[in-house]
């Protein structure tokens, strides 16, 4: 091929590589035709279907057929708002992710703490693999584990009996879906905990030294502040994940242990109404997109 | 693994039998005053068959996941030369709109359970069968010749396969003697003790209990609750939520409550008493107690446009024959609808037979209400009843 002093393929009559000279000429065409496919998996698959789903929102079903009717009504979403029963569900379970949440950050922080800033490299490479070792096991194991723990006979009843204290009976209640959660969760706290605190300089630690800061006003005036994104950024995964849960209620949950998920469960799998199980499902929506926007306020999404 | 997969299916089949929610029998939606016993289904007039032919030499099944087992589809398949192809369905709901169109010219036969058949029938998607081309159709239970949920006004649509009672399970260390009514489950005695399935048609058995024990609401069928009584019935519910321990979702959730000592009585299937009996842990024994109960029953149905419908035939012959009514009843845990299958029963297991009630009398089935979808037309033709939608929402803010 001739080129000229541009090193240009010469114009029309360079037609052994159209497609080259074609991106050669229009600039934006290649990040174009790269970021095509994603994002329309992206609109189609993935924003498709949540517009579906808020649509079906409200829509209803004939009770009689079970069929949808598209009529147009916020039946649904009255029923949500003024039903005492689903109060109560959506309060429990943003209650409880909440706890969850707090009872990770609480237990996250210090240990990440060591493990970025303390714990040799080779301390630190183990502690890595003893956090993320349980991802590795299935999360119904994790779960069943816990049952054998925590029920009638299980392993803490056990204990507490044998050192001369009463059984706790915390198996299949509300408590046992709290302890269960953070413990299913707390990686995902920890290791963004870990990475926000790996990266707050050492200088500022020893400027503060220099200043006359002892280590826990260090702690708390520089480390704490710089760390904030990072837990901010665990407590997406930690809220979000328990939020939308719905696994854990029916194996470890007791009687008045359904969640949102348990709700919406029920109505696809066995009622068949899948408009009013769309409009359940848009409140984690809602609440998440609330939560997003104050963790945004927190610095969470420079942490990730 | 047998017994695993037998569990799984089972909750599946709670789970979405429940899904006789949604039992819609679309056809009755024009006739408003006309009850659903009363009226004609489309395929009422299709003559049966009055002999069978030569196989087809394949044969489409829609059935529950262990139904078609190779332990007896094989030595099936030897015999006729009809080659068994199953589709395992999750739930009813799949059933019915698998069966669609009449099975759609592919499927022949649908293993279906007593809340997918009405809709099946009015739909149209299954036709008449000749109970004359099953010899071992006289050895039947007399209630299972003629069901109400596959048979309407004579007309068989669908030969019974099995069944099974949902009864009372209680731990004998804590009960030294059988409770005889399901009152135990609502005596703040046993708070924190009780278990029962997670599943809106629970509400029938607490209306079946309320029928016998306030006579005064008029409850006939708890399947078929005017809104007075599904409202005295879900205010006894609501009380009994603070004795419950856990509403269990898997049979399995069940076993290890019992064996853990969580709970000490509770509604359950025969499977759950049979491998707490097995596995010996703690001493359980099961009940019917004097209200009665409620149950489950399968029919094999024929799609009105079934292409080999001799081979369905020969297929239905085959799995009503003792042997396999047997095989089919152990391997799963359920109780065969042939009388004459207990002999096998013991051959292949000694004290299944009474295990699984194979053997009770007619009067036993006096105490059985099978399980159909609640519908809003009352029995006397009204729409006054509440349908089954309601009992869904009703369950969640019981359970909340």
């Amino acid at each position: 091929m001739t080129v000229d002093t541009l090193g240009r393929p010469r114009g029309k009559s360079g037609g052994a590589f159209p497609l080259q000279a074609l991106l050669w000429r229009v600039p934006w065409l290649r990040p174009a035709l790269l970021l095509v496919p994603p994002l329309a998996w992206f609109v189609l698959i993935y924003l498709a279907s949540l517009v579906l789903l808020l649509i079906t929102a409200f829509w209803t079903i004939d009770t009689f057929t079970t069929q949808i009717v598209q009529v147009w009504n916020l039946d649904n979403f009255r029923v949500i708002l003024t039903d005492p029963a689903y109060r109560l569900i959506i309060g429990r379970t943003v209650v409880l992710a909440a706890l969850v949440t707090l009872t990770d950050a609480v237990i996250a922080f210090p240990f990440a703490y060591y493990m970025a800033r303390v714990a040799t490299r080779r301390v630190q490479t183990i502690l890595f693999a003893a956090v993320l070792l349980p991802l590795w096991a299935s999360y119904l194991a994790r779960v069943y584990a816990w049952i054998l723990i925590l029920n009638h006979s299980g392993v803490l009843n056990w204990s507490l009996q044998s050192i001369g204290l009463p059984p706790a009976n915390i198996g299949y209640t509300n408590v046992a879906m709290w302890v269960v959660f953070s413990y299913i969760w707390l990686p995902f706290m920890i290791i963004p905990c870990y990475a926000a605190l790996e990266r707050v300089p050492d200088s500022l630690l020893e400027a503060a030294a220099d200043l006359g800061a002892r280590r826990w006003r260090a702690v708390r005036d520089v480390v704490l502040p710089l760390a904030l994104p990072g837990v901010a950024a665990g407590s997406i995964f930690t809220f979000s994940l328990t939020l939308g849960d719905y696994i854990t209620p029916i194996l470890v949950g007791g009687a008045g242990s359904s969640f949102i998920g348990n709700v919406v469960y029920t109505n696809v799998g066995i009622a068949n109404n899948v408009p009013f199980a769309a409009a359940l499902a848009m409140i984690p929506v809602a609440i998440m997109a609330v939560y997003l926007l104050a963790a945004k306020r927190l610095g969470a999404f420079e942490a990730l | 693994m047998k017994e695993h997969d037998t569990e799984r299916v089972r909750w599946m089949r709670l789970a979405t039998t429940a899904a006789a929610a949604l039992i819609v029998v679309t056809a009755c939606g024009s006739t408003s005053t006309a009850g659903v016993t009363t009226q004609q289904p489309p395929t009422a007039t299709m003559k049966p068959q009055a002999t069978i032919g030569n196989g087809e030499g394949a044969l489409n099944l829609i059935a529950w996941e262990g139904y078609v087992d190779p332990s007896w589809k094989d030595q099936f398949q030897k015999d006729t030369g009809c080659i068994v192809n199953a589709k395992y369905a999750g739930s009813s709901d799949e059933m019915v709109t698998l069966m669609a169109d009449g099975g759609g010219g592919q499927w022949d036969m649908v293993s279906a359970s007593g809340d997918a058949d009405l809709r099946l029938i009015y739909g149209g998607d299954v036709k008449p069968m000749n109970p004359d081309l099953i010899p071992d159709f006289k050895n039947f239970q007399t209630y299972f010749q003629t069901p109400p949920y596959n048979t309407i006004n004579g007309i068989h649509y669908g030969i019974s396969l099995q069944w099974g009672p949902n009864t009372l399970l209680y731990n004998k260390a804590k009960f030294t003697t059988a409770p005889t009514s399901w009152s135990v489950l609502y005596d703040p005695q046993y708070k924190g003790l009780v278990t029962v399935p997670n599943n809106p048609i629970q509400i029938a058995d607490a209306a079946l209990y309320l029928s016998k024990k306030n006579p005064s609401l008029k409850i006939t069928d708890p399947y078929e609750l005017t809104q007075a009584q599904f409202d005295a019935t879900v205010a006894l519910l609501k009380q009994q939520r603070p004795l419950v321990k856990k509403y269990w979702d898997l049979a399995s959730d069940e076993i290890s409550l019992f064996e853990n000592g969580d709970a000490m009585v509770g509604a359950a299937w025969p499977y759950q008493t049979n491998t707490l009996q097995a596995d010996g842990k703690v001493q359980v024994a099961d009940t019917i107690p004097s209200e009665g109960a409620t149950g489950w029953g399968d029919t094999w149905m024929l799609a009105t446009k079934a292409p080999h419908p001799n081979c369905a035939y020969l297929w239905t012959k085959y799995v009503s024959t003792p042997h396999v009514q047997a095989q089919q009843a152990i391997s799963f845990g359920e109780t065969p609808v042939n009388t004459k299958a207990c002999a096998e029963m013991e051959s292949l297991q000694a004290g299944s037979c009474a295990q699984y009630h194979a053997d009770a009398p007619g009067s036993y089935f006096q105490t059985i209400k099978f399980w159909k979808t609640p519908i809003a037309t009352c029995p006397d033709g009204s729409q006054k009843c509440v349908p089954y939608a309601q009992w869904v929402t009703a369950w969640t803010s019981i359970t909340a």
